[in-house]
């Protein structure tokens, strides 16, 4: 495998769940890449599909039934077809996965110890002592303090932040080359996320790890990302590096979450713009481009042609699914940022009259 | 019957003009029992939830609470509601003492003062249909006896809220969750309370929908003239919306002030360890320095002697594990509890983060 190749990419991905409604387009044809040592982050609101899709890199969704196409190579083989059991061994060992809820991710009746050295003796062929000796280690390395003793404590008597860091020991035990973290922090109180995000990033440093962020939080997306992809529908709508996305957002779903959140920094006074309308059902979505229902800016068109993810002309690395065009969307992002509203926004461009 | 929101903040700057407050508390203390055995329950040691705060909320203005898990603040709320009974201290609203009242004067205090809660999928019936949610509060205070003049109303509320009237007979589940958070706030309306509570209103909803809560909050703020206490865990949710901020820690008040001069120059070194913690949205400033708070907040069983954030302080001493601070003026426009507080230096160092 050559340098230049990604460890993780992901080709044209769509997963389906059949229900009693019909079927749930979760996934609806992503694609996307990580490097080693990078970090992805990839931001949406519930429902994008950004869990699913980081599920099935896993192989967590087979057994829900889902229905999968397209491929995911990690280290160049695919995951969507590989059988269960060369999974399983790829699985906690060179990609491990740490969870929002760290409570219910760890099991409540077995000793912190115990669990980890499961999570060691299931991909290393040592002693039970030496996986002990590594449980101990491990819980040191993401800073709990007295590992000694503590390893011997149950669940219950670990704080919030302490199960989470347990939670991220299990996933290193076994020195992956990719971290999924799925909402790692948005149970914890903002000092403890700060640890927790402060560590992720010590560990990536001195593991060399590959990280995809999974959260809603676009804070904690710029704190952790070096490339940012956002979801909307089961779809990617844009995706670039963080700097860009934060300072060059093409897609109006991201101006909408940029826009939509009180800043610390801001003018206090400053009008926050909501998205209208709720996102979308993923048995029957929109048609055409899917955030056309609540996009202030469609136009009639954007009702029935799907918009492709295509590189920003210029940037090579930006991609974005708008059918707006270049210019338009830059002069409306240039009157979001002069604190102007949406509707205003459509009348100083001079597009015609939004769909109702 | 209150004075409107720029008067409110006229009022900040001559505090003189203000008149008598509308919520008045002093040394409220709530303390849950601990207690062992089945048959005979012997008490073995409290928590200590709230632990003597003292504060008043001004006509029309809003004040906000913030703190993390634990810190005392939604047992705050409850109290001033008197849904919890005080184990110590004095809440008077509107001039009259409502500690210690029952029956028929609770109920017309009550119905003075309304709360919206943090979930909106909990805290809305399933069995009735919208309209007689909103319609409750006059139900259960027999007003607008008349059924159609009561529907009318309802009508009115639902108007007011951006909820289309014509979904008066649907029932929550049709709703999602933004709707159903304005279906709280139409309810808590419904009777023109002087004061309103809303205790993480936004926190369990998706970043677009926020915004649209957020925006209506401060709608009614301006339109009705409402007084409000508005509790969060997100600061920068609560520097947009409120006047005045109080800083909780493990029952205790460590500051208060006017929002701006609290977040520009942070006194208690609690409060600078919240701002700098907060994920900031601008990748530019990513690798910023940053201090963080090590390990976690202690339990409210057994609080650390003193100052209770000593055992987390950076700049503690050993007067700090003895003498409990006051709170009060430290030379700056907040009252702060402690015995160093941060300096303009130390606190410009945050506010390079948070105020730049």
């Amino acid at each position: 495998m050559s340098a230049s190749e990604p460890l993780l990419r992901v080709e044209d991905l769509r997963v389906e769940f059949p229900g009693e409604d019909g079927v749930v387009h979760a996934v609806d044809g992503i694609s996307y890449e990580v490097q080693r040592g990078r970090t992805l982050g990839i931001v949406g609101e519930s429902g994008s599909g950004k869990t699913v899709s980081s599920l099935t890199t896993l192989g967590l969704t087979r057994r829900q039934g889902a229905q999968i196409s397209g491929r995911i190579l990690f280290a160049g083989e695919d995951l969507v077809t590989m059988e269960e059991e060369q999974l399983r061994a790829i699985r906690g060992n060179d990609i491990a996965m740490i969870f929002q809820d760290p409570l219910s991710a760890l099991h409540p009746l077995y000793r912190v110890g115990r669990q980890l050295i499961e999570a060691v003796l299931a991909h290393q062929d040592v002693s039970k002592a030496k996986a002990r000796e590594r449980s101990i280690e491990l819980l040191g390395l993401v800073g709990i303090p007295d590992p000694g003793r503590r390893v011997d404590d149950y669940p219950h008597e670990f704080s919030g932040g302490m199960r989470q860091r347990a939670m991220i020991a299990m996933a290193l035990a076994n020195d992956p080359k990719l971290l999924i973290a799925d909402e790692p922090t948005t149970a914890l109180d903002v000092t403890v996320q700060a640890q927790i995000l402060g560590l992720l990033e010590r560990l990536q440093r001195e593991l060399d790890m590959a990280i995809v962020i999974i959260t809603h939080d676009l804070g904690v997306v710029a704190e952790m990302a070096d490339e940012i992809a956002v979801m909307y529908a089961g779809r990617i709508v844009e995706t670039a590096s963080a700097e860009l996305i934060f300072s060059h957002p093409e897609h109006p779903y991201t101006w909408g979450l940029l826009k939509s959140i009180p800043t610390l920094h801001g003018p206090r006074e400053e009008k926050l713009v909501p998205i209208p309308g709720a996102p979308p059902s993923l048995i029957s979505p929109p048609s055409g481009c899917h955030f056309h229902p609540r996009c202030p800016y469609a136009q009639p068109e954007h009702a029935v042609v799907d918009p492709l993810l295509q590189p920003v002309s210029g940037e090579p690395a930006h991609q974005v699914a708008c059918l707006l065009e270049r210019e338009t969307r830059r002069r409306l992002w240039a009157e979001l940022q002069a604190g102007r509203m949406p509707e205003e926004a459509l009348i100083d461009v001079g597009l015609g009259g939004a769909l109702p | 019957m209150s004075v409107d929101r720029s008067d409110a903040s006229d009022a900040l700057e001559e505090p003189a003009a203000v008149a008598e407050p509308l919520v008045h508390v002093r040394g409220l203390v709530k303390h849950f029992p601990i207690t062992r055995g089945i048959i005979f329950r012997r008490k073995i040691g409290a928590v200590r939830a709230v632990d003597g705060i003292s504060f008043e909320v001004r006509h029309g203005e809003t004040l906000g609470i913030v703190g993390e898990t634990g810190c005392g603040k939604s047992t705050t709320a409850k109290l001033v509601m008197r849904l919890l009974e005080p184990t110590a201290g004095e809440i008077e609203f509107a001039g009259a003492d409502i500690t210690r009242i029952k029956g028929a004067k609770l109920k017309a205090v009550r119905r003075e003062v309304q709360m919206i809660f943090q979930d909106p999928y909990s805290s809305l019936n399933p069995r009735k249909t919208i309209g007689s949610i909103i319609g409750e509060p006059f139900a259960i205070h027999r007003l607008e006896t008349d059924r159609g003049e009561r529907r009318r109303a309802v009508q009115g509320l639902m108007e007011m809220v951006g909820l289309n009237p014509e979904h008066f007979n649907r029932y929550p589940h049709e709703f999602s969750g933004g709707q159903r958070q304005r279906i709280g706030v139409a309810r808590a309306l419904a009777l023109n309370p002087k004061l309103l509570i809303a205790d993480e209103p936004v926190s369990a909803l998706d970043v677009s929908i926020q915004a649209q809560v957020l925006n209506l909050l401060r709608e009614m703020q301006h339109r009705l003239g409402l007084t409000l206490v508005f509790i969060a865990h997100d600061l920068s949710v609560v520097r947009h919306m409120c006047d005045r901020v109080a800083v909780m820690y493990l029952g205790k008040i460590v500051e208060i002030g006017p929002n701006e001069a609290l977040y520009d120059f942070p006194r208690h070194p609690y409060t600078g360890a919240l701002l700098a913690a907060v994920p900031v949205a601008d990748p530019s400033r990513h690798g910023d320095q940053r201090t963080l708070l090590s390990g976690d907040v202690p339990s409210p069983a057994n609080p650390p002697s003193g100052c209770r954030f000593h055992t987390r302080c950076p700049k503690a001493e050993e007067r700090c594990s003895i003498e409990e601070p006051q709170l009060e003026n430290k030379g700056s426009d907040t009252q702060v509890a402690c015995h160093f507080p941060l300096t303009r230096e130390e606190a410009t160092e945050i506010g390079v983060r948070s105020a730049r």
